[in-house]
């Protein structure tokens, strides 16, 4: 995985000692609150509910066990003894003390880690497919690339104060598990008739108050344009986007008011500009990044391993966890493995301190000391060869982490919701516990499929309700909780916007209609292999509205 | 019937003002405020410990009064005064169970 060089690690450290002296100011009196916050915000700090809450960055998901068991000592140290694993590949800290958080950043940069941009007007934490690297279906790795776009952004002098906050996805396979089509820009990887790597390009995609899908401004960008024609999407949204209101300040609202049409020729015009400067990719840097994430040396090994399917076959438990919670390596005899974060009746993307500390054990003996985040709110061993399945599993139950539900009904996104954040009309975790206490009996899941739920405890949508197969989204009417219920939405390479299906539900009753619209699709499906998303694209939403509201 | 909270600046506990210009971590503890009067002198007592670098923000919430007990109007304060809902062992809930 990538190492910080010098300029990296001078780096962090500076702006570690910075914050060291913004808070040494702040506790002084030296600086007032309203000139700490945007400092605190550029750090990944925000005041919550009961509490700050650090964000920390997670560059594309990936971390190591050094870094993971760094967090989990964070989590025991400085805070109560759990972290929270987001959507934006990142984990967050509910409980920090703000007296504490220049020496919880100096322990971070111990490990190459920081909170640097997980916050503010800026470009974000890059996001990439978890199984990047080890996927089957991979046309090359996006972390390269990943790790370039985030180089190119980190501090970079003209977009550290955009409208609003920018968000970049990419995925080096056509099956598109990073929601690119969702993000400000999305990037696919892609190879032409030459074989040259290249990218499709998506802008103004984004979920929020306004969800939209990304519109292709490319089919094919060479790859020694990424920056160049990053730069120019960023300036001309840093010129043309709205500053006069903050929720049509993202660049969906530039591409949805100004047009696409319009809108690429400016960004060609101003890629034409400085294509041939120094933001053109050379080769050389490319691999010189590429050698970084040099996949481990694995071995061909028997795609079939006697104990593992004598064990299916005895242990039912263990046999949900390999239909469901594996993915197809590129090596024979290896899987990328699926650690639910999301146990029966349990809180999504929650995971203790000792947990981090068993995920970080598990990398190293079993997983070439690779782990991923998934903006699922799960946890992957990108690199596990098939007959070290059950080993890894038995370790995974002692720890409560072997839940067979990948993917399932039960493998709910939420957002903190009203539990945590300051921000929240509603809470969203204990609709998620709720759902996955009715649905949690292994066989129930199994039979309803696929099926994505997603959780937004207000309309920013950081649980990514827009997008989920059922989403629900929490509101407040006349002082309780009420939620909205959407179908049809999707984050991969068919993305689409859910629908909102009719009037809201009560926290009392929102389970119970979820249950209805599950037992309606259960028996209007043509069989077990037409998915929940499927049936609605083909039959529609009426039958489900009828199920929940009755005739007329 | 209004109550001020906010979140201490050092370690972002939430507390409401108490008697005498005190911070109090329990919301039973908690000031209650009636009439406009004893709520602006209660703010600017609240400000002042925004001056004085004791606190990071400061409003004032609606409560009543239900069987001696005071609870906010609104879900949001309710959990802020108790704690996350699902973690019933974390937050102050974890004390008022206890004490
Ligand atoms: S969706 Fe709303 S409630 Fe949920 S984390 Fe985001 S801002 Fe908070």
């Amino acid at each position: 995985m990538y190492r910080y060089d010098e300029f990296d690690q001078e780096f962090v450290d500076q702006r570690t000692a910075q914050f060291a002296d913004q808070v040494r100011r702040r506790l002084a009196g030296e600086l007032s609150e309203d000139e700490f916050k945007p400092l605190r915000l550029m750090n990944g700090l925000y005041l919550q509910l009961h509490a700050y809450m650090l964000r920390v960055a997670i560059p594309y998901g990936t971390l190591n066990g050094r870094q993971m068991r760094k967090l989990a000592h964070i989590a025991r140290t400085y805070d109560r003894g759990y972290g929270h694993f987001t959507t934006r590949q990142n984990i967050q800290f509910n409980w920090p003390r703000l007296e504490d958080t220049p020496r919880i950043l100096q322990e971070l940069a111990e490990v190459e880690m920081h909170a640097i941009q997980t916050s503010g007007n800026c470009i974000r934490n890059v996001t990439a497919d978890h199984f990047a690297g080890a996927a089957a279906d991979e046309i090359a790795d996006p972390r390269p690339y990943a790790e370039i776009l985030r180089q190119w952004s980190s501090i970079h002098p003209e977009f550290t104060f955009l409208p609003r906050k920018f968000k970049i996805a990419i995925t080096g396979a056509p099956h598109d598990r990073a929601a690119v089509q969702v993000h400000d820009i999305g990037l696919q990887l892609a190879r032409n008739d030459a074989g040259e790597i290249g990218f499709v390009v998506f802008v103004g995609g984004g979920l929020g108050r306004t969800p939209m899908i990304g519109r292709k401004v490319r089919d094919f960008l060479p790859e020694e344009d990424l920056l160049a024609y990053s730069e120019a999407i960023l300036r001309v949204y840093n010129r043309y986007g709205r500053r006069d209101n903050k929720y049509k300040a993202r660049i969906k609202i530039l591409v949805h008011e100004t047009g696409l049409e319009e809108l690429k020729a400016d960004i060609e015009a101003e890629f034409d500009k400085i294509r041939h400067g120094v933001l053109r990719l050379p080769e050389e840097e490319v691999h010189r990044i590429e050698a970084y994430f040099a996949p481990p040396t694995l071995e061909v090994l028997a795609v079939t391993d006697a104990a593992v399917e004598a064990r299916k076959a005895s242990d039912a438990a263990f046999a949900q966890f390999v239909a469901h919670n594996l993915n197809p390596h590129r090596v024979p005899g290896h899987v990328s493995v699926t650690i639910s974060m999301k146990p029966i009746g349990g809180i999504p993307g929650d995971a203790s301190d000792a947990q981090m500390d068993v995920i970080a054990d598990l990398a190293e003996r079993y997983g070439h000391d690779e782990i991923r985040i998934s903006h699922e709110q799960n946890v992957i061993l990108p690199h596990v060869a098939i007959r070290d399945l059950p080993a890894l599993f038995d370790v995974l139950v002692e720890h409560k982490m072997a839940e067979g539900n990948a993917g399932l009904i039960t493998d709910i996104i939420a957002c903190p919701g009203m539990d945590y954040c300051a921000l929240a009309t509603a809470r969203s975790i204990p609709v998620a516990q709720e759902i996955s206490e009715r649905f949690g009996n292994a066989e129930r899941q199994a039979e309803v499929g696929e099926l994505k739920i997603k959780i937004s405890g207000c309309i920013n949508a950081c649980g990514h309700h827009h997008v989920g197969h059922i989403g629900i989204l929490g509101l407040e009417k006349k002082g309780e909780e009420f939620y909205q219920i959407t179908l049809g939405g999707s984050a991969n390479e068919e993305s689409s916007i859910g629908k909102i299906v009719g009037r809201g539900f009560s926290s009392e009753t929102v389970v119970d209609a979820i249950e209805t619209l599950v037992d309606t699709y259960l028996g209007l499906r043509t069989s077990k292999e037409e998915t929940f998303l499927d049936a609605y694209r083909r039959i529609g939403e009426e039958p489900f509205k009828e199920a929940l509201y009755g005739i007329g | 019937m209004k109550v001020i909270t906010g979140n201490r600046l050092l370690d972002g506990e939430v507390v409401w003002l108490g008697e005498n210009g005190s911070w109090v971590e329990l919301l039973s503890q908690a000031r209650v405020l009636e009439g406009s009067d004893e709520l602006a002198a209660a703010l600017e007592v609240a400000r002042q410990s925004l001056a004085d670098r004791v606190m990071v923000d400061v409003y004032e919430i609606d409560v009543t009064v239900e069987d001696g007990r005071v609870v906010p109007v609104r879900l949001r304060e309710i959990i802020r005064a108790a704690g996350p809902t699902v973690l019933p062992h974390l937050g102050k809930q974890a004390r008022t169970a206890t004490a």
